[in-house]
């Protein structure tokens, strides 16, 4: 791991827009980047003025708080100052030992360990947006955005399109497996801020990667507006493991659009941790296109306060002997909200397809609210499909068993949460995520 | 399976029959201000009624069709070219002996023998939009039950009849709700008097046999405190090149402590749209519970749902639906609950055969501050061919601690293994098929009364007749 101080100080120029001015007046051909992609983005402009505002007679948005969608307040751009951009070194926290390290604030890269120069000679790409762009323009126009935003948000996937102005592009040729985790966090800094976080993640055949994406804000009150799109390609036999550990400013809109593509053999596992936010929408797209292809989505969110949590996912068969597997879990406190509309589609001629979808609440509160619409779309036979969802409340005989041993009434209720979640956590099967993503849930019940 | 559909072919000509038309009062096709007075002039509506389904009518035209979420081929309805009202200008009959020779010729196609009839504590039969066929076993009468059409029931029994019309489905709950309270005619009024247990299930058949003809009966059924009661209603109808247009509202009042069972076995020709809206409510103790079984039509959009109101009301749906080439069963259910220790219970099973597609559409919805609820929900499905299709929409809200939801869902096909094993015990595969089928739904088959179950298994062997080769 190197510290590449040239790359950034560029990085930092080319993003450099210091006067804030409103989301809502569009991309500016200012930046650095090639004419075709300002004219991409131009396009895409025209598209989210375009399309209608969601409401939730949209059955993609049914349950959703689609009022927190203004988005006049937010603005784009604004400096950071020495003092904010130090504290956000020193609070980018994550896992001890990572293979490289990216951090964005405010959607400027403003720290990048790289890889070794060993995964460098065989190939590896871990750049910055702008740079790939130029650098590797074939292989990054070829993936970028090449994924339709179908669960909803077409309209929030041209509005990030239109405004992206950094984020991560990583390429794992074939045969390369990279041992430790990529790490990336994005920060929201100042009042009324919006970042747009990009990566797009290709790997080739058989090649092995896991990446962790950190979203955080500075300031734990200040309103903010996050609109995120992730594409991962998994190529042939490849295996990608994803975590999302979100975990935004108490006042912070937040939408995440997430596309899997899963190629023959291929394995694909994502994580997708909720913690913080106002209202923070999540949609997860996973593609199994090739024969043997495996699919895991895992999610859990821990909504306390006004939070709400909007989860939509697709598990879509379109090649036979396919696997996918989903396990959503919500623990809501206080007035919180989830909702979960997952569907499960096995297109014409994917037979042998083996899919399962679980959604399980567990509700803490009696103002707490969760909204479960569990979707099968069987367009094949010869598939096992099942899915299942519950809601319900802390086992009382769980509840007196940890009591009679002297555990008081929090402690204990802690501890049944804690459980219920691990459940999630310990599918990754990687000992250090998993302890630092507890490690983040136990500091949301510490602090309410 | 890997057989094509050869596999389970089922026959559609069976009960492929008309016989001429003689309707004496028609209100020509489409739909206006003036259709509605029509109606209501030659049914002698009181005023309120007329009131009623103009607002109906208002609200009918000024509602989208549900495409949004539902299917596109709703766009397929004419609703120009359907007659909304003809009645064939007779009087409700009280025997049999009085019954039109070729209405009779009918029923005798559909299998349901003259004798069978006299087990049964009342039959009521709807030929077009008019009940042409009612009778009530004295028994029944004698108890106080109330077994009547539904503009009988209007005009002779108001105070009971108004007091509950419409108040569980509204005008404007759905576009097609709307529709039925602006034509509706036909369908039954039964009113069940404080603790009478009604032993004998109260049957109703209706056909419709006109072609562009829509039928909009309208049932209301009351149970008093601690009454309990069955009603049963079969549908089938001939064939006709046109789409024709089904669409009733069914109203359930299950009063506290009173039971009310309503068993649907629903076989419409497949070129029929059956959009139909059932809903009980259920007060403190009661029950209500829809069996319901759709063979026919070429898309049925159907929810049957219940309102549990008050302490410990319970719901169920049980659901059998089976969908062949070009037909869309979209059925389901839905239970609110409004009251604490409530508990309700859906059990839905699917049959896609060929190009069939067969939906389930769900909604439990548990508010808040309520304790001890309780809702199980399990589909399954089965899938006959590679070109079938089957969907699962729920939609589950649950506020608050102290209730328990859960809901499964799995879908398969018929196990090469099975067909296999019977095969190697001589059945022929068509016999596999079927048995592998039947046994499928027994389970719920076997929750019907006696005489639909045999009916209905009957039915189901008629479907998967001349089925795999």
């Amino acid at each position: 791991m190197r510290h590449d101080s040239i790359v950034l100080d560029e990085a930092i120029e080319s993003g450099s827009t210091n006067v804030p001015r409103a989301i809502l007046s569009g991309p500016t051909r200012s930046g650095n980047f090639p004419d075709w992609f300002h004219d991409q983005q131009a396009a895409a402009w025209k598209q989210f003025q375009a399309l209608p505002n969601p409401t939730r007679k949209d059955q993609a948005w049914r349950f959703s708080n689609v009022g927190v969608l203004d988005l006049a307040p937010f603005k784009l751009g604004g400096a950071l100052p020495d003092k904010e951009r130090n504290a956000i070194l020193e609070q980018s926290r994550g896992l001890d030992q990572v293979a490289a390290r990216l951090i964005f604030a405010g959607d400027q890269l403003i720290e990048r360990d790289v890889v070794s120069d060993q995964l460098k000679k065989r190939g590896v790409i871990f750049q910055p947006l702008e740079r790939a762009i130029v650098e590797h323009r074939e292989l990054f126009r070829k993936h970028f955005m090449s994924q339709p935003a179908i669960l909803g948000s077409a309209k929030f996937a041209a509005l990030h399109q239109a405004l992206v102005s950094s984020g991560t592009f990583l390429y794992v040729p074939r045969g390369v497996e990279i041992e430790l985790p990529i790490e990336i966090f994005h920060w929201l800094h100042g009042e009324n801020a919006s970042v747009f976080p990009h990566l797009l993640l290709v790997t080739d055949e058989l090649a092995k990667v896991t990446v962790i994406e950190s979203f955080r804000s500075l300031d734990q009150q200040a309103p903010g507006f996050a609109c995120g799109v992730n594409d991962l390609i998994t190529g042939p036999g490849a295996k990608v493991t994803y975590i999302c550990a979100q975990d935004w400013g108490s006042n912070v809109v937040a939408l995440q659009m997430n596309t899997t593509i899963v190629d023959h053999d291929a394995s694909a596992m994502s994580l997708n941790l909720h913690l913080g936010g106002k209202y923070s929408r999540f949609e997860s797209l996973s593609r199994l296109i090739g024969e043997g292809g495996r699919s895991d989505l895992l999610a859990i969110s821990v909504a306390n306060g006004a939070q709400e949590f909007d989860a939509r996912t697709l598990q879509d068969h379109v090649s036979p002997h396919t696997a996918s597997d989903l396990l959503y879990k919500n623990a809501l406190d206080a007035r919180a909200r989830t909702t979960f509309g997952g569907l499960i589609r096995v297109e014409p001629h994917a037979h042998f397809t083996d899919a399962y979808q679980k959604v399980r609440n567990l509700l803490l509160s009696d103002d707490s609210e969760a909204n479960s619409m569990p979707g099968l779309e069987i367009l094949a036979d010869n598939v096992r499909c099942t899915h299942g969802a519950t809601s319900g409340q802390i086992d009382k005989d769980e509840l007196f068993y940890l009591r009679a041993r002297g555990i008081p009434i929090p402690v204990a209720q802690r501890l049944i949460v804690s459980g219920f979640l691990n459940e999630v956590i310990q599918r990754l099967d990687h000992e250090a995520i998993a302890d630092h993503l507890r490690r983040l849930v136990d500091d949301k019940f510490a602090n309410g | 399976m890997k057989t094509e559909t050869s596999a389970v072919n089922i026959n559609r000509n069976i009960g492929d029959f008309f016989y001429p038309e003689a309707h004496v009062r028609d209100a020509g096709a489409g739909l206006s201000e003036k259709t509605i007075q029509y109606i209501s002039d030659v049914k002698e509506d009181p005023d309120w009624v007329r009131e009623f389904r103009l607002r109906g009518l208002k609200t009918f035209l000024e509602k989208p069709l549900p495409t949004h979420w539902a299917s596109k081929d709703l766009e397929a309805i004419d609703f120009d070219k359907i007659r909304y009202y003809l009645a064939p200008g007779t009087a409700a009959k009280r025997s049999w002996d009085e019954v039109p020779e070729d209405i009779k010729r009918t029923f005798e196609r559909l299998g349901i023998p003259e004798q069978e009839r006299k087990f049964l504590a009342g039959v009521e039969a709807q030929f077009d939009s008019e009940a042409v066929y009612s009778n009530i076993k004295k028994a029944v009468g004698e108890q106080g039950v109330i077994f009547v059409g539904s503009t009988e029931g209007l005009k002779n029994h108001p105070e009971i009849f108004r007091k509950w019309f419409s108040k569980v489905i509204p005008v404007g709950d759905n576009k097609f709700s709307a529709l039925n309270s602006a034509v509706f005619s036909g369908g039954s009024f039964i009113y069940v008097p404080p603790g009478v247990k009604v032993k004998h299930p109260l049957q109703a058949y209706f056909r419709i046999n006109a072609e562009n003809f829509g039928q909009f009966e309208r049932t209301l059924i009351i149970a008093d405190e601690g009454s309990e009661v069955t009603y049963m209603e079969g549908c089938t109808a001939p064939k006709f090149n046109t789409p024709t247009l089904h669409s009733a509202v069914v109203e359930l009042v299950a009063l506290k402590g009173a039971k009310i069972q309503y068993i649907t076995v629903q076989n419409w020709a497949s070129n029929v749209f059956n959009l139909v809206t059932k809903r009980g409510l259920a007060q403190e103790n009661a029950e209500v519970k829809w069996i319901d079984c759709n063979i026919g039509s070429r898309l049925t959009m159907k929810y049957p749902s219940v309102i549990m109101k008050g302490r410990k009301a319970r719901g169920e749906v049980l659901s059998i639906a089976l969908a062949n080439d070009g037909q869309h069963q979209d059925t389901g259910a839905k239970m609110i609950h409004a009251a604490d220790e409530t508990t309700s219970n859906i059990i839905s099973k699917s049959i896609s055969i060929g190009k069939g597609r067969a939906t389930y559409r769900g909604l439990v919805h548990v508010p808040k501050h309520l304790k001890n609820c309780k809702n199980n929900t399990e589909c399954d499905a089965l899938l006959i061919n590679a070109t079938s299709r089957t969907d699962t929409y729920p939609a589950i809200t649950v506020r608050g601690t102290g209730n328990a939801v859960q809901h499964e869902a799995s879908v398969s096909q018929v196990s090469a293994e099975q067909i296999f094993y019977m095969q190697q015990r001589g059945l022929t595969e068509a016999q596999a098929m079927s048995l592998s089928v039947n046994g499928f739904v027994n389970d719920l088959v076997r929750q019907f009364p006696m005489e639909y179950s045999v009916e209905l298994k009957r039915l189901i062997e008629l479907e998967m007749e001349g089925s795999v080769g």
